[in-house]
């Protein structure tokens, strides 16, 4: 045993107790080999390890051994206050934590009954930042993944113009990717003075870059040879195992939490669900994700051009509003089990609460992260083929590790 | 869209071991099951026309602590089709908390019901593949329950910082 100065003492016997496989390969046919794909590697997203079963180039079965990131959100969650949360659910899908912080700040409000009296500055506030953060997360999303089936410039050029939206977010809030900028009831702080001309400028600059991204990446032969056809998730086993998001309207469904629940103002705003129509190949195949996910940055792009109007003109920003007003001094819900769910750029992120109405402190908060559900579809869809494939797949899962592991 | 006293009665005609009771503090609405009928239910739940809860959303694990002495499962189904939510809560003891796996009928059960064996030790019965997911596979003890304490050494690693 070390003692109480020492942290770790290194002993030859700890490297042979490593994590063990599911697979044993004193068990396996003589063709057959396990090789050890990640934690640390680039096209694994993170800290993702998979173990892959191989017939020479090709996949027999795939383990995913998860949670290399886990940072206990759920036990945090159930020793702090319902304000006190938030910073550890921008925690959870760090590269989009506006689109978490709205679900759970709405999941609080509505066990609060506080939801109606949100002003409607506020509401279109936070779906404003909240598209613009979609933005920058498909942004990563069809750029790495670009990076990872060999095409370099489209991350580059991606990398870029997502840091035009990082400083807008930056300058609103004060932190580049963790924002703890909506609140319970409201907001940290109104939009600073000029943000609506410079998102005006920025989506007038993003539309041709979007033109280019698309001749470049997504109608490049390259591309297309490397997609279409691969990874081909059909609908009924995408809603068996729980798949949202760009993942399954991909496969076909026009499924959006925001039209179908209808949540905060987006009734009130007009955009499309783009699906998969199998354009390049079958319906459901990675180039219909990405596609998917390039057409949901033109219709966030819509929402936010009516935000504006309406922060410019019925909403406009007045001396005596303040987003805190309304911000509930004591946060105690009533005893109850509550499940609130929104559209993330992954998919649907829910949030489970149980309050149990003496204290300020969440006696269960589950998160139902849709990342990790959209992980568990790989070993059903990555059977079979090659292992270039593979990491094809992996890539248009999007999946992020702080959200998987949490 | 299938009112609550549609969904309750269906219930009620799949169940042949204990009457589901209403969960009144669920939102959205629910039963309250006996734990030898979730496999009939999920079925009729899922497969029956009126219904068609084809999503099973989230599965929840609630430890209610070593005074109360019961452990919770918590299923918030969602159908896609009829745009309904309902929730199934099954009450198990701490002794002996063992549930049937509702992995045959959804398959995204399958990694819930794993997380939930990691953090709270619920046994799945019949889980095809029932290992440890987010903590490592020789972690003592299962973290999320109400009187859980750590181990002092993980691999001579000191686990308080």
């Amino acid at each position: 045993m070390p003692t109480d100065g020492v942290q770790y003492i290194s002993k030859p016997g700890n490297l042979f107790r490593s994590v063990p496989n599911k697979f044993d390969a004193a068990n396996l046919r003589s063709e057959e080999m396990i090789i050890n794909l990640g934690p640390q590697h680039p096209s694994t997203h993170g800290v993702l390890r998979l173990e892959v079963l191989m017939d020479g180039e090709i996949v027999k079965e795939v383990v995913p051994h998860i949670g290399y990131l886990h940072r206990c959100f759920e036990k945090h969650a159930e020793n702090l206050p319902y304000n006190q949360v938030i910073p550890f659910v921008d925690r959870l899908d760090y590269v989009s934590s506006m689109n978490s912080e709205h679900a759970y700040a709405m999941g609080v409000e509505r066990m609060l009954g506080i939801e109606h009296q949100i002003p409607k500055r506020v509401e279109y506030i936070r779906v404003l930042v909240a598209e613009l953060n979609r933005i920058a997360s498909h942004f990563i999303a069809i750029g790495t993944y670009g990076m990872d089936i060999g095409a370099f410039t489209p991350f580059f050029w991606l990398m870029r113009d997502r840091e035009h939206i990082l400083r807008l977010l930056e300058w609103a809030s004060g932190a580049r990717l963790l924002y703890n900028y909506i609140w319970i009831g409201g907001l940290f702080y109104d939009l600073p003075v000029g943000f609506e001309d410079r998102c005006r400028e920025f989506v007038h600059y993003i539309k041709p870059k979007l033109q280019e991204l698309e001749t470049i990446l997504i109608d490049n032969k390259i591309f297309i040879g490397r997609t279409a056809n691969v990874g081909v998730l059909p609908l009924e086993l995408a809603i068996n195992c729980g798949v949202t998001g760009p993942m399954l309207r991909g496969s076909g469904l026009r499924f959006d939490l925001r039209r179908v629940d209808g949540y905060s103002v987006y009734p009130e705003l007009d955009f499309e669900v783009p699906v998969g129509e199998g354009k390049m190949g079958t319906v459901g195949d990675c180039w219909d994700r990405t596609s998917v996910r390039v057409l949901e940055i033109h219709q966030s792009l819509r929402i936010i051009d009516q935000c504006l109007d309406k922060l410019t003109g019925e909403y406009i920003r007045t001396r005596d509003f303040d987003p805190q007003a309304l911000i509930p001094k004591k946060i105690r819900p009533s005893a109850q089990d509550f499940y609130v769910r929104a559209e993330i750029p992954k998919g649907e992120l829910g949030f489970f609460f149980r309050a149990d109405g003496t204290s300020d402190v969440p006696f269960r908060c589950k998160c139902r992260s849709c990342s990790f559900v959209n992980l568990s579809v790989l070993p059903e869809i990555a059977k079979g083929i090659l292992i270039a494939d593979l990491i094809a797949i992996i890539g248009s899962i999007d999946v992020v590790m702080g959200e998987v592991d949490r | 869209m299938a009112s609550f006293e549609q969904i309750l009665s269906i219930v009620k005609d799949s169940c042949s071991y204990a009457e589901p009771k209403v969960d009144e503090r669920a939102t959205p609405k629910g039963v309250i099951l006996s734990r030898e009928d979730i496999i009939p239910v999920a079925r009729a739940m899922q497969q029956n026309p009126l219904l068609y809860f084809d999503m099973l959303s989230c599965i929840t694990g609630i430890d209610n602590g070593p005074e109360a002495r019961t452990m919770e499962v918590v299923y918030n189904l969602y159908s896609i089709p009829f745009n309904h939510h309902s929730t199934i809560r099954i009450i198990l003891s701490r002794d002996n908390p063992e549930v049937e796996s509702v992995s045959g009928v959804w398959k995204t059960a399958d990694w819930h019901e794993r997380e939930i064996f990691d953090m709270y030790g619920v046994v799945f019965i019949n889980h095809p593949d029932l290992r440890r997911i987010l903590m490592p596979a020789d972690w003592e003890g299962h973290p999320l329950r109400k009187d859980y304490t750590h181990q002092e050494y993980y691999r001579d690693i000191k686990v308080k910082y």
